[in-house]
């Protein structure tokens, strides 16, 4: 649960089913259920009264360990299957499920492919994905504002992942809490549209230096809005120094082809460490 | 950020140590927090409050470490000391920053008995 948005967990469906809690990862871990009792088995010795021993531990874990150990065994999973993985993240109606559609039809079958689709409620990006052909697996977060590795994890296993394939994963439309859950995902890739302010970047620095490439969309628009495009690549620049931008119009098709040939790079790339490791 | 999902998760780490060490009780929990790690310290505290009630840790006195954010100036070539993650370097102006430092979030010790 975020406090920011005042979301929560414990509602997350998978193409419409529960999330199961039950995929136990390394340690045995106390995963207490909201309503569920307190066990109380580490109380076994007696409790002497009055008298009261205080001692140090030592723990240094981090606190995102358990996410990250998820994330870990789907890279793993992903790098052994030359899975080149994708974790699309941007504000709500910037135009992700549109440009994932065209993506889609522009590659025309010649790469297989799979989306997982998150949104907090509906299963209508899913069904936008089904409508081109391509396999796709809703996830709703229900008050959740994100996803996390452990979501993906399972929604990646009732899909029918193609060894050397493409999985393209659309986040929750947020810009503040999926910077800080990694997936296990190759890139993350930050899509900004020109109906936005270019001052987004700087809004919120935490999504754009965690992404690696941003697709700057809705581009055919410019003409019509006051948007500085050059400002807000050098805002993005300013909190990563290191992000590839690409200047797109889903709906037009301007800049699609730069994007598809990273695309293709990556999986190219992502295909040739799954053979090297065999 | 996710100051209540991290919040169930420290829980988790010190009920684990807790059921490890065989102790019954957890009497503080010192936590170190990177000044750029995207954490509201105080809205941290009070979702630990909230989660470890009824927990081996109720009651337990949260210790939050925070350390400074810090950045490699690539203009410079020296390690410089940043507050926040779009900051220009303090000497030469530039925003070719590195972070090195300032981004943990970790558990660090507890005090049992």
């Amino acid at each position: 649960m975020c406090t920011t948005c005042g979301c929560g967990g414990g509602e997350t469906l998978i193409g419409g089913r529960p999330l199961r809690r039950d995929r136990a990862q390394g340690a045995p871990l106390n995963y207490r259920q909201p309503g569920e009792g307190h066990t109380h088995e580490h109380h076994q010795h007696s409790h002497a009264s009055g008298i009261s021993e205080s001692r140090m531990v030592s723990i240094e874990r981090d606190i995102l360990a358990k996410n990250n150990g998820y994330a870990r065994e789907n890279r793993k999973y992903f790098s052994a299957h030359g899975i080149f993985a994708l974790n699309l993240v941007s504000s709500p109606g910037s135009g992700k499920t549109t440009l994932l559609v065209k993506t889609i039809e522009a590659l025309n079958g010649s790469l297989p492919l799979a989306v997982i689709e998150g949104d907090q409620q509906t299963d209508n990006d899913a069904a936008r994905i089904r409508a081109t052909g391509a396999q796709a697996m809703q996830i709703n977060t229900g008050k959740g504002c994100h996803l996390d590795a452990h979501m993906v994890g399972n929604a990646a296993q009732r899909l029918d992942l193609r060894d050397d394939s493409l999985l393209l994963i659309e986040n929750v439309g947020n810009l503040v809490c999926p910077a800080g859950f990694d997936l296990g995902e190759a890139h993350k890739v930050a899509i900004l549209s020109v109906t936005e302010g270019e001052d987004k970047p700087l809004k919120y620095p935490d999504m754009f230096r965690a992404a690696d490439l941003m697709l700057l969309n809705k581009c055919d628009l410019l003409p019509y809005l006051d948007f500085d495009a050059d400002l807000a690549v050098e805002n993005a620049r300013r909190v990563n120094p290191d992000i590839r931008v690409i200047r797109v119009s889903a709906t037009k098709g301007d800049g699609m082809d730069e994007w598809l040939e990273w695309v293709a790079a990556g999986c190219r790339a992502a295909k040739g460490k799954a053979v090297e490791a065999v | 950020m996710h100051e209540m999902s991290l919040a169930e998760d420290i829980l988790q780490i010190v009920e684990d140590a807790a059921q490890a060490e065989g102790c019954a009780r957890v009497k503080t929990v010192w936590l170190e927090i990177g000044q750029l790690a995207s954490v509201e310290v105080e809205a941290l505290r009070f979702c630990f409050d909230a989660v470890t009630r009824d927990s081996v840790a109720s009651d337990a006195r949260l210790e939050i470490i925070e350390t400074p954010g810090q950045g490699w100036c690539m203009k410079c070539s020296r390690s410089v000391p940043i507050a926040a993650l779009y900051e220009p370097c303090p000497a030469c102006g530039s925003h070719q920053i590195q972070v090195t430092g300032g981004e943990e979030m970790r558990v660090r010790e507890l005090e049992v008995e």
